[in-house]
């Protein structure tokens, strides 16, 4: 008898729990749901009275469909540079032997949890102020880029390890060179984990907002994470219908990409770790 | 270790070669990390400001911006905000979340997991800049959805308790991480021990402290040192109070932010950016030899 109660009290604590949980988490994120369909999107979360209007107002706006093109743009340059020169690098660190490499890859992913973007916000305003790259968006790349970088080496030096090298060889019989061996043969052997960095380094820029809050003056340039900070923060009634789709639309890249992952891949550590 | 054969080079890349390929990515890293952390703490000794005659030659001040810093109620008020950030939202909130969550659906499969797992990373992935204005509408002082629940209309979260509402937005905002490392690190445990701790009459608590504690003391450290490196640099809490009000969220990232690039103060910025690095060192030292303690036990 006293057992089954502690059983039935037990239960109870834990849906209990559960319960908590699940409305702490999703208490916030009920108002990114709602309100891109409502009508009249107030601050507090509430059913819809549904309506599309919401969208068709935010394709009106020029400003906020400019700010999701330039985190496109960043995010693919930053993705683009990532792949290539760390797929590069990797494969040379693979395969040849230089004395301290395992060393050097280890100081370098060190370098990286060390000097983050916030710790070091002076010197990299400094250096993008003497290479003339304040308020552009090829400094911004190149700052994420060089954060990104290391990270992806040792993540990417892992896949190379574990492919095979008699293709290579073959390949090599035949004349090819090794930058033809690499686009050719070693390229789609890795692609899982080219896939992996990409879409890692996409998310990383995607949802950045220090790096860009600090190297870009014009809004114009400004990504979509800094253009939502302007829009709550500039004095005066938010426009809480533009904002609320603004969100939403700005959330859904990753959410997809994150999706995508998940399914293919199995999600475990990728992607958002490091933040 | 895999071991490097002469075969290894398949390609016949060569070491020029090597080094050619390897270039690009070591030149942006040399560039964009080693080189700021070196110049940081040249400018850490200067007067040098954005603007006016130090703008143009900056002078050698020695260590006065240090000793500025440590004399200076801003800067110990910040590093004692910083210390309670971490400690609330990451230390106890993130990780003891993270665990109990992974302690609750341990066993559970079908659609409640997959929920609560997909709200948890759901907060994890959205950019910050709408995940803070979700918070803001939540915790709003006239139409957010908290009062309105609670029936505490008026109450201005932000103003009244800006600490605990940023520790508790990071607590919500992180716990996905150890959640999922949790999660993994309780599928170590074999079923079998704690099996037969029940059986012998231990308690939910013995069998957290005898059984699973000691197997996953690994997971808990890396774990620890991980999100109070992360919280630590964490700029995000601007991004719902900017510092406010009257400095009380005003942690290390924020007090940096504002000294150098709002108030133009660079040289005296550049040392409290010398201090976050020497700290973020701290930790990430702490966190290799842990590793490196931890790759010497016999598989563990």
């Amino acid at each position: 008898m006293n057992e089954t109660v502690t059983r039935t009290l037990r239960t109870l604590a834990r849906y209990t729990a559960l319960s908590v949980l699940l409305a702490f988490f999703s208490l916030p994120l009920l108002w990114l749901a709602f309100a891109p369909f409502d009508r009249t999107p107030t601050i507090a979360a509430s059913l819809p009275s549904f309506t599309l209007d919401n969208f068709r107002h935010l394709l009106g706006n020029p400003g906020a469909l400019r700010s999701l093109r330039n985190s496109a743009l960043l995010a693919a340059g930053t993705g683009t540079l990532v792949v290539v020169t760390a797929a590069l690098a990797a494969y040379a660190l693979s395969r040849v032997r230089l004395p301290g490499r395992d060393a050097l890859l280890y100081v370098l992913l060190l370098l990286s949890s060390i000097v983050t973007g916030t710790a070091a916000m002076v010197p990299l305003f400094n250096l993008a102020h003497e290479l003339r790259l304040i308020d552009a968006q090829l400094g911004v790349i190149l700052v994420l880029g060089g954060g990104l970088l290391p990270s992806a080496i040792f993540i990417l030096k892992d896949f190379m390890d574990g492919t095979p090298r008699s293709y290579e060889e073959s390949a090599r019989v035949f004349g090819a060179s090794p930058l033809q061996i690499v686009r050719h043969v070693v390229v789609p052997l890795v692609r899982p984990g080219l896939a992996t960095i990409g879409v890692w380094s996409v998310a990383q820029v995607w949802g950045n907002f220090l790096i860009p809050f600090l190297l870009l003056r014009s809004p114009e340039k400004s990504p979509a994470a800094v253009v939502m900070y302007t829009f709550y923060t500039e004095g005066g009634q938010p426009d809480l219908g533009l904002i609320a789709t603004f969100s939403l639309l700005y959330s859904l890249p990753v959410v997809l990409m994150f999706l995508f992952v998940s399914s293919r891949y199995g999600f475990r550590f990728h992607g958002g770790i490091k933040s | 270790m895999p071991s490097t054969s002469p075969g290894g080079d398949a390609a016949g890349l060569g070491r020029g070669r090597a080094g050619a390929f390897a270039a690009p990515a070591l030149l942006l890293i040399t560039a964009f990390l080693l080189f700021p952390a070196l110049w940081t703490l040249y400018l850490g000794v200067t007067d040098y400001r954005l603007t006016g005659l130090s703008a143009a030659d900056p002078q050698n001040v020695g260590l006065d911006n240090f000793e500025r810093a440590l004399n200076e109620d801003r800067f110990t008020d910040s590093l004692w905000l910083t210390l309670q950030f971490v400690v609330g939202s990451a230390v106890l909130g993130q990780a003891l979340l993270g665990f109990g969550i992974a302690w609750l659906l341990r066993n559970r499969t079908g659609l409640l997991r997959r929920l609560v797992e997909a709200l948890v990373l759901l907060a994890w992935i959205l950019p910050s800049s709408v995940v803070a204005f979700l918070w803001i509408a939540l915790l709003d002082r006239d139409d957010g959805t908290l009062n309105a629940l609670l029936g505490t209309p008026g109450t201005a979260w932000l103003l009244e308790h800006p600490m605990a509402s940023i520790i508790v937005f990071n607590i919500w905002r992180g716990t996905a991480f150890s959640m999922m490392l949790y999660a993994a690190a309780l599928g170590n445990v074999p079923p079998s021990q704690l099996e037969t701790a029940r059986l012998a009459g231990a308690s939910t608590w013995q069998q957290l402290r005898d059984v699973v504690l000691p197997r996953i003391k690994g997971h808990v450290l890396t774990n620890l040192l991980l999100i109070s490196l992360w919280t630590f640099n964490d700029f995000t809490p601007f991004l719902l109070t900017g510092g406010g009000p009257d400095n009380r969220t005003e942690i290390m990232p924020v007090l940096l932010y504002r000294t150098a690039l709002q108030g133009g103060e660079l040289g005296y910025g550049a040392a409290l950016s010398v201090l976050m690095l020497l700290a973020n060192l701290a930790i990430a030292l702490v966190y290799v030899r842990l590793l490196r303690s931890r790759s010497k036990e016999p598989a563990a």
